[in-house]
């Protein structure tokens, strides 16, 4: 079999955002109201699918571990272990993404599927987070990390 | 069966489905599972201004992730054409406490006093989609990772800094739902 093409690749990860986009929308975590109701602790439903996705995935990792296969690409699979550092960033950063999360009721995933099920304006958040990220790479020399 | 995929999908399926994208991406290419490294990819190729934390090669690195991106706002339109009637299920309890906080309308995916063309530019709109939105991006390349970072996938491969991370999230995002919102509303 002839290794696939760069392109062809893309196509793929372009293929399985679609699936994650559709199961985000719906699974209604794409929904202010949604966000609104786990910050609240009103309903399961959020916890239910954070909880289960993380079961899931670790499992999924356990298994990639123990059986130490490559990936279908011929690379080893590596997971990148994340620095703790003083453990800063980690903490405050952590807490201004939450204040953006429960103010536009989405994450960066949400953000973008919201555009494409119809909530234009969303547009606009994006737009303001790509500017939140280019401050932070402009600011990070500078901050605790 | 179109039946059952235009009602909105429980957590024991949506969740584990979403679960199955970390083992899947590390599979099929050794590729980590997180959404908000794209803004920094975005940055980097759009404006990287000589910052160095843009300086490095985006198209290697995240082309595929930005591929996935793209997927992700298509799926946003797929799902969001098939869906019927979202917020239907939303908790009894949040409707009442919404509804009394001056949120009149709990269709939808967004409540439309926030999130409209013509209310960007109130006070309320500024906050939230531009203020948030900034927040949103600052806040997840700073921690270096959003839900998907570390919630899903630095959670379930056992990283402490992830764990510090999610509780960070939800520190914010209590700040903002109890202090925050009920002025903004």
């Amino acid at each position: 079999m002839k290794p696939a093409t760069t392109t062809d690749r893309l196509l793929l990860y372009f293929l399985l955002g679609i699936g994650f986009g559709i199961v985000l929308t719906k699974a209604e975590v794409i929904s202010w109201f949604r966000i609104q109701e786990m910050f609240r602790f009103h309903s399961f439903h959020m916890y239910g699918i954070i909880g289960s996705a993380v079961l899931v995935s670790a499992v999924g990792i356990a298994l990639i571990r123990l059986a130490s296969v490559s990936a279908l690409n011929g690379e080893v699979i590596v997971i990148p272990p994340k620095a703790m550092g003083l453990g800063y960033r980690y903490g405050i950063g952590g807490t201004l993404f939450g204040l953006g999360w429960a103010l536009t009721g989405a994450c960066p995933g949400p953000l973008f599927a919201l555009i494409g099920s119809g909530v234009g304006v969303m547009a606009v958040a994006v737009l303001s987070a790509v500017a939140g990220t280019w401050v932070y790479g402009l600011l990070r020399p500078r901050l605790p990390h | 069966m179109i039946e059952i995929l235009s009602r909105p999908w429980p957590w024991y399926i949506a969740g584990p489905l979403m679960g199955l994208f970390v083992p899947l991406l590390l599979l099929l290419g050794n590729k980590s599972f997180g959404i908000s490294s794209n803004l920094i990819h975005i940055c980097a190729a759009v404006a990287p201004c000589g910052i160095d934390f843009f300086r490095y090669d985006w198209k290697k690195v995240g082309l595929w992730n930005l591929c996935f991106l793209a997927g992700i706002m298509i799926g946003g339109f797929i799902g969001g054409w098939l869906l019927g009637g979202v917020g239907a299920d939303l908790s009894p309890q949040t409707q009442t406490v919404l509804k009394e906080l001056g949120v009149r309308d709990l269709s939808g995916l967004v409540p439309g006093e926030l999130f409209g063309w013509s209310n960007l530019l109130t006070i309320k709109g500024l906050i939230v989609a531009i203020g948030g939105g900034f927040l949103v991006g600052f806040g997840t390349a700073y921690a270096g990772g959003c839900t998907s970072g570390h919630a899903i996938f630095g959670l379930s491969s056992g990283q402490l800094p992830s764990l510090i991370a999610v509780m960070g999230f939800f520190c914010g995002g209590l700040i903002a739902t109890f202090f925050i919102l009920p002025v903004l509303l």
